[in-house]
């Protein structure tokens, strides 16, 4: 049956607060989920106060003011601080996005504390770090390669027209963040068998490719009341898409690919 | 502790090749509940007052009465499609999931026999 509390001990509790400097005018609030497999404390929330005048914009600036400055305990993924890499995912002021481009002053309405959590409904191997293994085993099963019989000369490649290489605009983008799967309370319930929408949207990435041909076994990979159906056009994933793209309308369009060769 | 792979995991037993007939017929039913839901409020609001026996007679009438087969019948295979995915989402211990999901049909099924027979009653036996 669905779990409606947590249990015992992933209640989360408060934590330490650590203030700013006396003298500090412009400071913001900064209340960040912590949780470490090596001791036997229950998640908490530590509160950190950051001297934004002496700050980077973005929420990833501050994160990283505090690991330099005030606490090097706390732990998250970061590498490209430019929203081409995925790894600062994270849930910030309530809704998953990335860290290197949320910027503080669009948290918490400018003024109030600004709320950092791991992505939604995954284990959490400490603090911010979430563990990604099942969902990127999600993304090597919908074998995500070009798969063509026609064979090719060394030296030639294989053509694709502007206007079918249009169709993958909106696709290609994707980081695989996994900022839309997290949000996605059908993927909260059953991301055991529903591929969630990163990886959907990923699929399809191959099937809008023309020069794929393998169409007809990636739709029947797909064609599963889990995998694919349990999407129910909730539609979080493509608000929270912090690339701007949309998943939902990816799975959208693999529903009526499947469709339109039933029908 | 399990030592299977993560894709393996992930693949789990593959995909079972069907869902679109579900989805299709849940759509589908729910655009002919569009009409027959407007004529059911229309006709329930104007028997309104009129009693029983007027009630009986409008159910006589061979269209009222194809009409409500339809719309119960069609009201039920609706219902008992969307029950099934709510099951499917929420309840995850497994025999709790198998007893539901038949139990929906059994009871989808016996409504729309019982259904049947109370409007050909009317219809056809009075």
């Amino acid at each position: 049956m669905a779990e409606f509390t947590l249990p015992k001990n992933s209640k989360i509790k408060q934590g330490k607060h650590f203030p700013a400097a006396e003298g500090t005018s412009n400071v913001r609030t900064f209340s960040v989920y912590r949780w470490s497999p090596d001791d036997d404390q229950n998640p908490h929330i530590d509160t950190y106060e950051v001297d934004m005048d002496n700050c980077g914009p973005m929420v990833l600036d501050a994160l990283l003011k505090i690991k330099n400055e005030i606490d090097p305990s706390l732990t998250f993924r970061r590498s490209c601080r430019e929203g081409i890499c995925g790894s600062c995912a994270m849930n910030i002021d309530g809704t998953n996005t990335l860290a290197c481009t949320k910027s503080v002053e669009e948290c918490g309405g400018g003024k109030k504390d600004v709320k950092v959590y791991p992505l939604p409904h995954m284990s959490v191997i400490k603090d911010l770090v979430p563990d990604m293994t099942h969902f990127y085993a999600q993304y090597a099963s919908v074998e995500p390669w070009l798969k063509a019989k026609t064979p090719v000369s060394q030296s030639a490649e294989r053509l694709q027209s502007k206007e079918d290489r249009e169709k993958l605009d909106g696709l290609y983008e994707c980081i695989l963040c996994a900022c839309c799967s997290t949000s996605c309370p059908s993927y909260w319930w059953n991301s055991d068998k529903y591929l969630g929408p990163a990886i959907l949207l990923q699929s399809y990435r191959w099937l809008a490719d023309s020069r794929d041909e393998a169409k007809g076994e990636r739709l029947d990979a797909l064609e599963d009341p889990f995998k694919l159906y349990r999407c129910h056009t909730i539609m979080n994933c493509t608000n929270t898409c912090p690339k701007g793209l949309n998943p939902g309308k990816a799975i959208g369009e693999i529903k009526k690919m499947i469709a339109e060769r039933s029908l | 502790m399990s030592l299977r792979s993560p894709l393996s995991k992930a693949v789990g037993l593959g995909s079972a090749k069907h869902g679109f007939s579900h989805w299709w017929w849940q759509r589908v039913t729910a655009i002919a509940l569009i009409p027959l839901s407007i004529w059911f409020m229309v006709s329930v609001l104007s028997l309104l007052g009129g009693g029983y026996l007027a009630a009986v007679s409008w159910l006589q009438s061979p269209l009222n009465a194809t009409l409500m087969l339809l719309f119960v019948l069609t009201a039920l295979y609706h219902a008992q499609t969307g029950l099934q995915v709510v099951i499917e989402d929420y309840v995850h211990t497994k025999w709790l999931n198998l007893v539901m999901l038949i139990g929906v049909k059994f009871l989808a099924a016996a409504m729309a026999v019982m259904s049947v027979i109370a409007v050909l009653k009317i219809s056809v036996g009075a």
